[in-house]
């Protein structure tokens, strides 16, 4: 048996019940932040995965025009330039998120936000956005448009 | 006083002693000088901050926060219930109000370097407090649900996404997901109703706790002023009623621009639509939104927007940290580096703010 009364046994009995507490709160923080942290981390909720979508009639579309296709929960911009050609990119810019648009008056697609600019394959050409939008097919069958990934 | 308030008085001041309290308000001394127009600021920031949790908890008696039920929520506002037109005017006016005289106050403390030892703390907690109101103010802005908010919020969460390393899960944290989306609302909802207030109150409190327990700022020169040339005026009653005066005429201007100039709601946010043109964020944005448009995509190796973001953190904090870099003012030698900054940074916000509004 150890001599209680020496100063080095009580030292120890100190540092022991210090390890103790120290371990108890932190493992208790750990305890309550973990579910809290977890429970605000969103979770993955299924997507159905879409290929491809239907867009409309060829004659839906007039010469020299974008519209916003629903591609799955994201906008898909369809082009008709002025030569009756179809062309299609995500609608989501490059840069912060925005959603573009076709700008006749300059034949570009163009984001309102900040500014950016577009050609019509695409390309970012001015203004801040930092590289090209992701291209979708185009396949028009008869009458019917359909825009599908590129894979 | 009445006899039965007279009685009342006695009673609650046998269990708390008033005496000293109001001895304590009664020697409270306002310094008077050609600068002390500023003084008024803090309190008139602190009159529109009521008149938000006022008009907030109305508001909060018929908003919906969801997807759905949001913009139509506010129509319901605006249109059928009684005087629910000035009442959300009120908060969007007051909202902005707030930010402009908290900015002036900030400012003004500022070139009065108010901020030297020993106020160090309570430049601080006016400086978070400054922060949690942008953050008032880009919460509050989603929750109409139009096309402008739902855009401005894609656009201010995606820049926080730049940060490295951090920016990605605080991104998620804000949206709720990868996308703005009703669960967007939801959590934006709850910190602009919840989690905001509940830390700006608690920092609130400390604020007015210093600024009581030190006394107001005096200005530097008031150190080789005699004693008896250091003009001032009581607090109470001189000072408060000032006050408010300053504050009736606040009101006045909120209840003219509330009536007249109603703010708008827009159109209803929708996620498959092309971002309107003229889109902007708020004017207290609009600085950093213009600065932005002007970085290139690469600045070297670096992403515009990273760097943008980055350089305007970086000046913020050390425009909260002040007190602690510039030790002339504290020892109260007169420091004109702090002049020269503070007019470069009033200087940047004005013509950004200018041309980001004109643009």
């Amino acid at each position: 048996m150890p001599d209680i009364s020496d100063p080095n046994v009580q030292q120890n009995k100190r540092d022991f019940l210090r390890y103790i507490l120290f371990g108890g709160v932190t493992a208790w923080l750990a305890a309550v932040l973990y579910p809290v942290m977890a429970y605000l981390k969103p979770p993955k909720q299924a997507e159905v995965v879409v290929n491809s979508v239907k867009a409309g009639k060829v004659s839906d579309f007039a010469n020299d025009s974008g519209s916003i296709v629903k591609f799955g929960n994201k906008p898909v911009i369809l082009i008709r330039n002025p030569k009756g050609e179809f062309k299609a990119f995500s609608a989501v810019c490059t840069h912060l998120d925005c959603t573009v648009s076709y700008r006749k008056d300059f034949g570009m697609i163009w984001c309102a936000c900040h500014n950016g600019k577009y050609d019509l394959n695409g390309r970012n050409v001015s203004g801040p956005p930092p590289r090209p939008l992701d291209e979708f097919r185009v396949t028009v069958q008869g009458e019917e448009v359909s825009i599908s990934k590129i894979s | 006083m009445k006899p039965t308030l007279q009685k009342l008085y006695a009673w609650v001041d046998e269990r708390l002693e008033l005496g000293d309290l109001i001895k304590f308000m009664a020697k409270k001394y306002v310094p008077v000088h050609r600068h002390s127009i500023w003084y008024y600021f803090g309190g008139v920031s602190l009159f529109l901050f009521i008149i938000q949790v006022i008009t907030g908890i109305l508001l909060l008696m018929y908003y919906k926060g969801s997807e759905e039920l949001a913009f139509e929520s506010i129509q319901f506002i605006m249109s059928k219930v009684a005087f629910g037109w000035l009442i959300r005017s009120l908060h969007s006016w007051t909202a902005n109000l707030f930010i402009l005289t908290t900015m002036i106050h900030m400012f003004s403390v500022f070139f009065e370097r108010a901020y030297r030892k020993p106020r160090e703390m309570t430049w601080l907690s006016g400086m978070l407090m400054l922060f949690l109101l942008l953050g008032f103010g880009f919460t509050g802005y989603l929750l109409p649900w139009n096309e402008l908010a739902f855009f401005a919020t894609k656009v201010g969460t995606e820049i926080t996404g730049v940060v490295p390393i951090v920016g990605k899960p605080i991104l998620q944290f804000m949206r709720g997901g990868d996308d703005v989306t009703g669960a967007t609302l939801s959590r934006l909802f709850g910190f602009h109703v919840a989690v905001l207030p509940g830390i700006f109150t608690v920092l609130l409190g400390a604020h007015l706790l210093f600024v009581n327990r030190q006394g107001m700022s005096e200005p530097l020169h008031y150190a080789d002023t005699p004693e008896k040339e250091r003009k001032t005026m009581p607090f109470f009653p001189n000072f408060l009623l000032r006050d408010m005066l300053f504050w009736l005429l606040v009101l006045n201007v909120l209840a003219i621009l509330a009536v007249f100039f109603p703010w708008e709601l827009g159109t209803k946010a929708d996620p498959f639509a092309s971002a309107p043109e003229g889109i902007k964020p708020e004017w207290y944005f609009l600085f950093m939104f213009q600065t932005l448009k002007y970085i290139p995509a690469k600045v070297w190796i670096i992403d515009g927007e990273v760097l943008g973001v980055l350089t305007f953190g970086l000046a913020g904090f050390l425009w909260m940290m002040v007190p602690f870099w510039d030790r002339k003012s504290s020892r109260g030698e007169h420091n004109r580096y702090i002049n020269y900054i503070g007019l470069f940074v009033v200087m940047y916000i004005l013509l950004f703010t200018i041309i980001g509004w004109l643009a």
